[in-house]
Order: C-alpha cells, then structure tokens, then sequence
C-alpha cells in the first residue's frame, strides 16, 4: 500500500517537474546560446509572456496544439527581432532594451488578452499525449517521461542537438568565439552580427515555445503576467550552465520540481496560502545562486556591442 | 584691434554653443516622449480606439478636473519616492529592479506597525514608527542583492529580479497569515482611521507625504551634487576600477547605497498606507518600481526634471485608471506607453551619442 503510494507521488512528482520545467528549459536553452553570442537577453521574460498568449489564443481558436506552438514561437522570434534590430544591429543598450521588452509584452498581453476574451479565463481540453510502447511500461518513469506532450521530446532533442553544436561544430565554436573575443573571430572569418542575429532569433524563438507549453500544455489556460519569472529563472539556468546544455537540463527539472510542488501541495490541500508555495522555487534559485554562483563566470564580451570596423 | 576682431566669433560661438546643447536637451527629451505617445497611439488604435479621445480623456480626468488633479498629485508621493531611490543605484551603477518587492515589504511593515500602535502613541509618533520600521524590513531586503553581489559577483540585475518576486509573496503570505484583520472578510491588514493618517495639505485632498517625496529627490538631488559620498557613488557608478584605486571600499559602498535604495522604496510603500490606503490589501500591487525607471532617465538624473516626469507620469496614471473603466482600455496601456518610451530613449540617446562621435571625429 506504502509502495503504491510513493510510486503513485513519485510519478506525479516527476510529471509536475517535467510539466514545469520544459518552459524553463526552452527558455534558458535559448538564452543560454545567446549569451554565448555575447548578447544578454533580458527580453526573454516578455518573449515568453507573447509566446504564452499567442499560443494559448491560435490553439484555443483552431483546436490545433501544433499551430498554437507555431504561433508562439512566431511570436518570440518576432520580438526577439526588435532586440536584434536595437542591440544587435545598432549597439543600443541590452540590458535596457530587454527590460523595455518584457514590460512591453506583459502590458500588450494582457491587453489583448482583455479584448479577446474580457474578464473570462476559458481552458483548453486535453493536452495531446504520445505514447512511445513499451518504455511507458516502466514503472514510475514511464508513465511521466514516455507517455507524455511531443513538445517534451522535442525539448530533449534540441538539449542533445545544441550540447553537440556547441562542442563538436564550427557553427559553436564561432558563437563562442562572438562571446569570448569578436575582434579576434572577426579577424578569422566569422560574421559576428550573423552569428549573434541568430543567436538572439533562437532564443526568442525557444521563449516563445516555452511560454507556449506553459499555458497550453502546463496550465491550459492564459493568465496575464502568467510566466511569473520563469523568464528570469530562465537566465539563471543560461548564467551556471556555463555554456552546457545539460545543465539546463538539470537546473530546469530541479526548479521545475520546486514549482510543480506548488501544484502538489494544494492539490494535498494543505492549509498553507499559495504565496508561501511561490516563494519556493526563487528560494531554491537564490539558495543555488549563493553556493554554486561564484562559478558562473559569464563570456568577456557579454553585452559588448560589435560591429565590423567600428572603433 | 585683431584682438577684438578675434573675440566676437568666440562669444559667438559660446552662445550658438550654448543654445545647441538646449536645443539637443530638448530633442533628447521630446523625441522619445513623441514616439511612446505615436507607438503607443498604434497600438490603441489596433484595439479600435480612437487615440486622439483616450489622450484627450486621460488629460481631462488627470489635470483638467480638479478632484483628478488632486489624485495625480497624491499619486506622486510614492512615485518620487520610488525615482529618489532609483537615481540613487542607477547613478552608482547599480540595477536596483527589485523596487517593488522592497515596496510591498515597506508597506506591509508599516501597516503591521501603525494600527498596532495608533490610540496607545500620538499620532505623529505611529507615523515615525511606521516610517522606521518600513524603512528597515525594506533595507535588509535589499541588502541580500547587495551581499550576493559583493561576495560572489552574482549580477544585481538578476538577483533585485528574483528577490521582487519574493518580496511580494513574503509581503503577501504576511498580510494572510500574520497581520490579517479578524475582522474583514477579505485577507487585509487591519486598517487605519482617517484621523491616523497623514493630514491633507490645506483644503484639499492631496496627502502631504508629497512633501517627503518632493524632498527625497531634492534630496537625492543635492547627495549627488555636493556631497562626498554622493561623489564616490558617482565614480563607482562610472568607473569601477577608478573606484577602488581611489582607495573606496567598494563593498560597503554597494552596500550602502543598496541599503538606502531599498530604504526608499520601502519609505514610499510607508508613506502610502499611512497616507492614501490606510491599510494593505492582499495582492495588491501598484507596480511603480519598473515604471519609473524610464522617467529617471528622461530627467537624466535631475532632481528638477525627475518632479516634473513623475507628474506627467502620475496625470497618465491616474488618467488611464479612469479611463480603464469609462472607456474600457484596461490600464495594461500603461505598460505599453511606458516601454516604448524606455525603449526610446535607449534609441534617441544612442542616435545622440553616436553622432557626437562621428562629428568629433572630422577635422
């Protein structure tokens, strides 16, 4: 009896991580390739929050979960072309651009999010599940990591896809190159705004599937200001991967775990107020941040703009 | 005879120089401005309504009416206090962008404190109390950035981000499980008579914690220019490296400045509860923490010119609050006007220098 409790809390623990984890893991996979490129992006936040509506709305007016995710993704790539044009192109500062984004987004969001359906909330139906045979007849990990959203998959596709470009291609090696030292790349070859274009269109393209996930997959619904951080969280998880892909892995299934205790523990209906639960997984990134934060030494040429025969 | 010959192009100069800067100062400020209010116009007429009337209203409801005008100048207390706060850590460098967690700690402080001891103190005595102790929940709040930043190199941006959100569910989570009045039905702190809160300035209803605004930033002001610590702040806000080989201590120096910062906001979520709200509500949250940042750059810094961007900021604010239920745009819009002009100023200033350079740069 026991045992089929904790089987039973362990696979709706790794669920609930996994649920909550993906936008974090998408969002700090992309950031993490555009602060690589020397470009810190501070946008991704309200990238999500567009990704997060647009996704939420196309899916919820076509029924279709793939043109919703396209749609968010849309969306990210879309402001992530703002950035490009303001911080890569010109020089203008990214840290007050990517600010100047998220406050943007969530004010435009919840506008349209106002005009599209007023003060209601509706919920989308059942998220699409692919049951990969056999490996989801493994106990506890089965069911949550092989019968699960598609999007899962791809994510840990694209984790193992961007570990092996980073370290074993030329395409990496120049977008570290565009972080570390751009003259230097420069003088070799390397086209340092192209680099870093579509460093930043990446990482706004990934926002916008994560925030997509999030309120079509994770949530089913569209809350305005709904990715509460996750952005930020996000970043967090670009700045101690250290350029290792895997390592957003990890850090987004542990802050995942944090926020999907939220759901637990109100579903386990402890009298606890919701803000208490919210703290926990801030709590958790501030307490990483404070043993593991000296160790994240960000590239030289972070927010350092670079253009071809300047200065 | 060549001498005087030779002086008046100089004086010349010295005027056309002169009225370029004014003219640069006023194009560095206006441009910006004109494009939020353009883009963000744009977007109002995406949703279909008609820009020219919303601006129209929010003017009349903010500044032509006297009951508005009266409220956009009540809701300037807290902003000043707030951009006081701001010049502070942006002119040292630092990106304090937890305001609003620091804010809400500061507010739920006071009114844990006031009610508690309103009847037993005078009521100046609350107010001072209040003020402390708001004050000082918000400084060790903000010193945890602080601290990460000077003993690890964690970047502040992240980390005043982070705590934001924390402070806000901390302030939250109190007002529900600590300081809830029994007698509300609602979660909210036990609240404030009229009589316990800060008079009105005169006849109106204009709270006089403007005052305390208005000198905050008169304050801040005059730190900055004539002060040597407001000296030292300005040399690590501009050059790190100068700064310690000038002999600072760098460390306490963040610190300190982290800590009065916070001290501000926290002062400004004060002065709101024992001036306007009387109490703390749960999940409330005005927000101003990231909305008056762009305005302190508008102001570059200025004492002056930062008064005067908080009332059109307050005007709007009070105005689109108005508007949200007469016109039905939700007050969202805010946010919109506000980043573009964030974002356009970033843009003017940048188009600005880039072309100070290029000019300098020919013979």
């Amino acid at each position: 009896m026991t045992a089929l409790l904790t089987e039973a809390f362990l696979t709706a623990l790794l669920t609930g991580a996994i649920m909550a984890g993906i936008p974090l893991l998408l969002a700090g996979l992309g950031e993490m390739i555009s602060e690589r490129a020397g470009v810190l992006n501070l946008g991704i936040e309200g990238m999500m929050m567009v990704g997060a509506f647009l996704g939420f709305y196309v899916n919820w007016r076509t029924g279709s979960g793939a043109l919703g995710f396209l749609a968010g993704a849309g969306g990210g790539m879309a402001m992530a072309t703002v950035m490009v044009l303001f911080c890569v192109r010109r020089g203008i500062n990214q840290i007050v651009i990517g600010i100047g984004l998220t406050l943007f987004a969530g004010g435009l969001t919840a506008m349209l999010h106002y005009y599209a359906f007023a003060r209601s909330y509706p919920r989308l139906g059942a998220r699409d599940t692919l049951e990969i045979p056999v490996l989801s007849q493994i106990p506890v990990i089965g069911q949550s990591l092989f019968n699960t959203h598609p999007v899962v998959y791809l994510s840990i596709a694209l984790i193992a896809a961007t570990g092996w470009v980073m370290r074993r291609t030329n395409l990496g090696l120049a977008i570290r190159a565009a972080g570390d030292k751009p003259a230097a790349a420069d003088t070799a070859g390397v086209e340092i705004m192209a680099i870093r274009t579509a460093a930043v269109l990446f990482a706004g393209t990934m926002a916008g599937l994560g925030g997509a996930f999030l309120s079509t997959v994770s949530a089913s619904v569209f809350v305005p200001f709904m990715t509460h951080g996750d952005g930020y969280i996000g970043i967090v998880l670009a700045m101690l991967s250290r350029g290792r892909p895997i390592w957003v892995l990890v850090g987004a299934l542990i802050f995942g775990a944090c926020l999907s205790m939220t759901t637990a523990l109100q579903v386990a209906g402890i009298g606890i107020p919701t803000d208490v639960i919210q703290m926990l997984p801030f709590a958790a990134v501030l307490l990483v941040l404070i043993l593991f934060g000296r160790s994240a030494n960000p590239p030289p040429a972070l927010t350092v703009f670079y253009a071809r025969g300047s200065r | 005879m060549t001498g005087v010959n030779a002086m008046e192009p100089a004086v010349a100069d010295a005027a056309g120089e002169r009225l370029a800067r004014i003219g640069r100062t006023l194009a560095l400020t206006a441009l910006p401005v004109a494009a939020a209010l353009a883009v963000s116009a744009m977007v109002l007429l995406a949703f279909g309504v008609d820009p020219l009337e919303y601006y129209a209203y929010v003017l009349r409801r903010s500044l032509l009416s006297g009951l508005g005008l009266q409220s956009t100048l009540t809701r300037m207390a807290p902003m000043l206090l707030v951009a006081a706060s701001l010049i502070l850590a942006f002119r040292a460098g630092l990106w304090n962008l937890g305001g609003d967690g620091q804010f809400m700690l500061g507010a739920v402080a006071a009114a844990a404190v006031g009610p508690a001891l309103a009847g037993a103190l005078p009521v100046w005595l609350v107010w001072l109390a209040c003020m402390v102790a708001a004050m000082a929940a918000a400084a060790i709040w903000g010193l945890l950035p602080a601290v990460l930043k000077v003993r690890s190199g964690i970047n502040e941006i992240v980390t005043t981000m982070m705590t934001s959100f924390l402070g806000i569910s901390l302030a939250n989570a109190l007002i529900k499980l600590t300081f809830k009045d029994p007698a509300a039905s609602e979660p909210q702190t036990r609240t404030l008579s009229a009589a316990e809160r800060l008079p009105f300035l005169g006849d109106s209803t204009i709270t006089s914690g403007l005052l305390i605004g208005v000198v905050a930033v008169l304050a801040a002001h005059f730190v900055l220019a004539r002060t040597s610590y407001g000296f030292r702040l300005r040399v690590l806000g501009e050059n790190v490296p100068a700064a310690i080989h000038s002999g600072y201590r760098t460390g306490w120096l963040t610190c300190s400045i982290f800590a009065i910062s916070a001290g501000l906001c926290g002062l400004a979520g004060a002065i709101e509860v024992i001036g306007v709200q009387g109490n703390v509500r749960a999940d409330w949250n005005p927000a101003y923490g990231m909305m008056v940042i762009p305005l302190i750059y508008l102001a570059r810094f200025n004492g002056l010119a930062t008064i005067l961007f908080v009332f059109l900021y307050a005007m709007l604010s009070i105005g689109t609050e108005s508007a949200a239920r007469r016109m039905g745009v939700p007050h969202y819009f805010t946010y919109v006007v506000i980043s573009v002009l964030l974002m356009a100023i970033a843009a003017v200033s940048h188009l600005a220098e880039h072309r100070a350079r290029t000019g300098k740069a020919r013979p």
